[in-house]
């Protein structure tokens, strides 16, 4: 893995850190950039706000959304709320969680799949619904969620050819 | 001209393939990608422009592009005129008038068709005279509370203090709601019209849109919808020649539902973690970074262009009883005919999955309806013939929420949707308050234990008990709404709670 340097995630936050309330813009900016938030983000983003560490590790913490790991090649949210439930998303889930032989908030053995947990994506007259990366998939059956997951490893290995 | 909407729902179901497979098979053809018109079991919905108006198709699989079809002619999902259905024709849609018609980028269709116009009043009038309409209009927040708008903005206007800031709550996060995410996905001009008009009543020159990360897409389209209206002047230091400023910006949440309250909402835009505050004071006199706030839904300031252009009493005449004007209703879930229904207040809630939303998807028959979001009650059949209005449901237990309606066939556990509302009170409670915070881990608990058979009675007075507790000790309504779907699953679905023991 690559090592993140002090002065990447400097240039990372510049252009956000002097927004009133910069703190999330801040945090997203690096997640944005490096799809997660290296351990040294917090000493960083403390210095740059003027705020302490422990500030900024504990808005880290209490948000869903900030990972302190990289993720893998893609983030795939399986909508849990409930007008999704109502149209069979928790057989959706338990299909995904044992096709990609992972739980949530766990990465496929080839890196390619992030699973995670999301409440609610705003399609909820059209679920189950997965996020996918920034598309929403809508109707997913677990063969639909089959092909979508294929979809994704094969377009990885197109990449990497 | 061929629309092809470019919402989320539209896309998620192909209607970018669709657009792709007419420009393959007419490359000179105008495409146009508008908004949805809310009519989701027909989406993708594309309109072909013809001398006779609007003809609509829906829904498109890929291949069923034809010659014909680009021609406005024959094929076996023509729809015809879209808006003499009988789903639109029998709604008064008045926020959501324009959405499904326009690109909602072009500033030029959002002029054509009535836009900015309750701006241009409002700029000729005094500050107290546009909270007074509003007031006059009995525009109550759209968000959940239904507090009437009017007073919390007159509020912030008499507050003292130089800096004061209009914040809008985008944070949708009530599972079975997307009203939200249609104005800002498909006339993000009439939020920021009704913002800019808020600035204006109040006296702040500052706004922000908390908007939550999972809805990219309108993050795209408002970012490019504020950049527009800088560029025309609509917004920045001189609003078309007033004198009078106003700054508009977007911040993204980062996936925690109790931003949506508005002190959490208020915490996590200045950098916090989103701990609920103690009211008072209230953010209408201590709000963002301490100064007076407005905070309102998107739906309440997208109602405020139509209420300065048409006057209080064009929307003060729709409604029913205390509740004015019209609700955005959003039919989710198990349904067979799902979108967007805005409509007077009044109509019943039977009315609503039947009529408009023709049954369940799956076919089978309904069983049970959650209105209102996550925090609201499941209602038995008993109480469909109740009128969908804020102190109707009040009367049930029940709440309107932000308008969204779930429906559930009988296929569903009802100790498991109990269940699963504790269970994501402990995901997303802030953890400030003790009874949100343990009393939803131990309800989790409890619910096991019943499901169980251990001690089925003692557990479920115990049930009763923490939801007591819950309702009358928390801060706010994440822990004190999350015994309405608990309590309303045990009392009017109770054998769901002892099949499940009998199974054991």
């Amino acid at each position: 893995m690559l090592t993140i340097s002090d002065d990447d995630i400097r240039d990372a936050i510049q252009p956000h850190q002097d927004l009133p309330g910069a703190m999330l813009p801040v945090l997203h900016a690096i997640q944005d950039r490096f799809g997660y938030l290296p351990a040294n983000s917090v000493a960083v983003v403390a210095q740059a706000l003027q705020v302490s560490r422990a500030e900024v590790d504990g808005v880290i913490s209490f948000y869903h959304h900030y990972r302190r790991q990289p993720a893998g090649a893609h983030v795939v949210q399986v909508c849990r709320a409930e007008a999704c439930q109502a149209r069979g998303s928790r057989a959706l889930e338990s299909h995904l969680k044992s096709s990609l032989g992972i739980d949530y908030h766990q990465t496929t053995p080839d890196n390619e799949i992030t699973l995670e947990p999301v409440y609610c994506l705003g399609n909820c007259a059209c679920g189950p619904n997965l996020l996918i990366d920034d598309q929403v998939a809508a109707r997913v059956t677990p063969d639909k969620a089959d092909h979508l997951m294929d979809a994704l490893r094969h377009q990885a290995l197109e990449i990497q050819s | 001209m061929i629309y092809v909407p470019c919402d989320t729902t539209a896309i998620s179901l192909g209607a970018n393939q669709i657009a792709a497979e007419i420009r393959a098979l007419d490359p000179e053809v105008t495409i146009k990608r508008n908004g949805t018109r809310g009519l989701f079991w027909l989406e993708p919905l594309i309109e072909v422009d013809t001398p006779q108006g609007r003809i609509a198709y829906g829904p498109l699989e890929p291949g069923e592009v034809t010659p014909e079809l680009l021609a406005g002619g024959a094929h076996p999902k023509r729809l015809g005129d879209i808006e003499s259905h009988p789903y639109l024709a029998k709604q008064n849609r008045l926020t959501f008038a324009r959405i499904g018609k326009i690109d909602p980028l072009s500033l030029a269709d959002y002029r054509e068709t009535g836009g900015f116009s309750g701006l241009i009043n409002a700029i000729n009038k005094m500050p107290q005279d546009i909270v007074s309409d509003v007031k006059n209009s009995g525009l109550r927040g759209r968000g959940g509370a239904a507090f009437p708008t009017g007073i919390k903005w007159q509020t912030v206007l008499d507050a003292p203090g130089t800096q004061k800031y209009i914040v809008c709550n985008a944070d949708e996060g009530d599972s079975g709601t997307f009203a939200d995410r249609l104005v800002m996905e498909c006339d993000p001009y009439q939020l920021i019209e009704g913002m800019i008009i808020a600035g204006l009543a109040v006296g702040a020159n500052q706004g922000y849109i908390y908007l939550r990360r999972e809805y990219p897409l309108a993050d795209r389209i408002l970012r490019a919808a504020i950049e527009n209206c800088y560029t025309a002047g609509w917004l920045g230091a001189d609003i078309q020649g007033s004198g009078q400023a106003f700054d508009l910006e977007v911040r993204l949440g980062a996936d925690a539902y109790i931003c949506g309250e508005e002190t959490s909402l208020l915490e996590s835009l200045e950098g916090k973690r989103g701990l609920v505050r103690s009211k008072p004071p209230l953010p209408a006199l201590k709000g963002l970074f301490g100064q007076p706030t407005v905070v309102n839904n998107v739906l309440s300031l997208s109602a405020v262009p139509f209420i300065l252009a048409q006057g209080p009493d064009a929307y003060q005449q729709c409604g029913f009883g205390r509740s004015r004007g019209t609700l955005p209703i959003q039919l989710a879930g198990n349904i067979a005919q799902g979108g967007l229904i805005e409509i007077d207040f009044g109509i019943s809630l039977r009315e609503i999955v039947e009529d408009f939303g023709g049954g369940t998807a799956s076919g089978r028959p309904m069983r049970a309806i959650q209105a209102g979001g996550p925090l609201g009650a499941y209602l038995a059949e008993h109480d469909w013939d109740t009128p969908m209005d804020y102190e109707a449901f009040a009367e049930k237990n029940a709440v309107l929420g932000h308008g969204g309606v779930v429906v559930f066939d009988d296929r569903v556990n009802m100790a498991e949707q109990a269940r699963f509302s504790m269970e994501f009170c402990a995901a997303e409670s802030c953890g400030k308050c003790t009874p949100c915070r343990i009393g939803s881990t131990r309800g989790v608990e409890v619910i096991d234990r019943i499901c169980a058979g251990e001690n089925p009675q003692q557990n479920t007075d115990l049930l009763h008990d923490l939801c007591d507790t819950m309702e009358l000790g928390s801060l706010c309504a994440m822990g004190g709404m999350t015994p309405f779907p608990v309590r309303s699953a045990l009392v009017h679905f109770p054998d769901d709670f002892a099949a499940a023991e009998a199974e054991q």
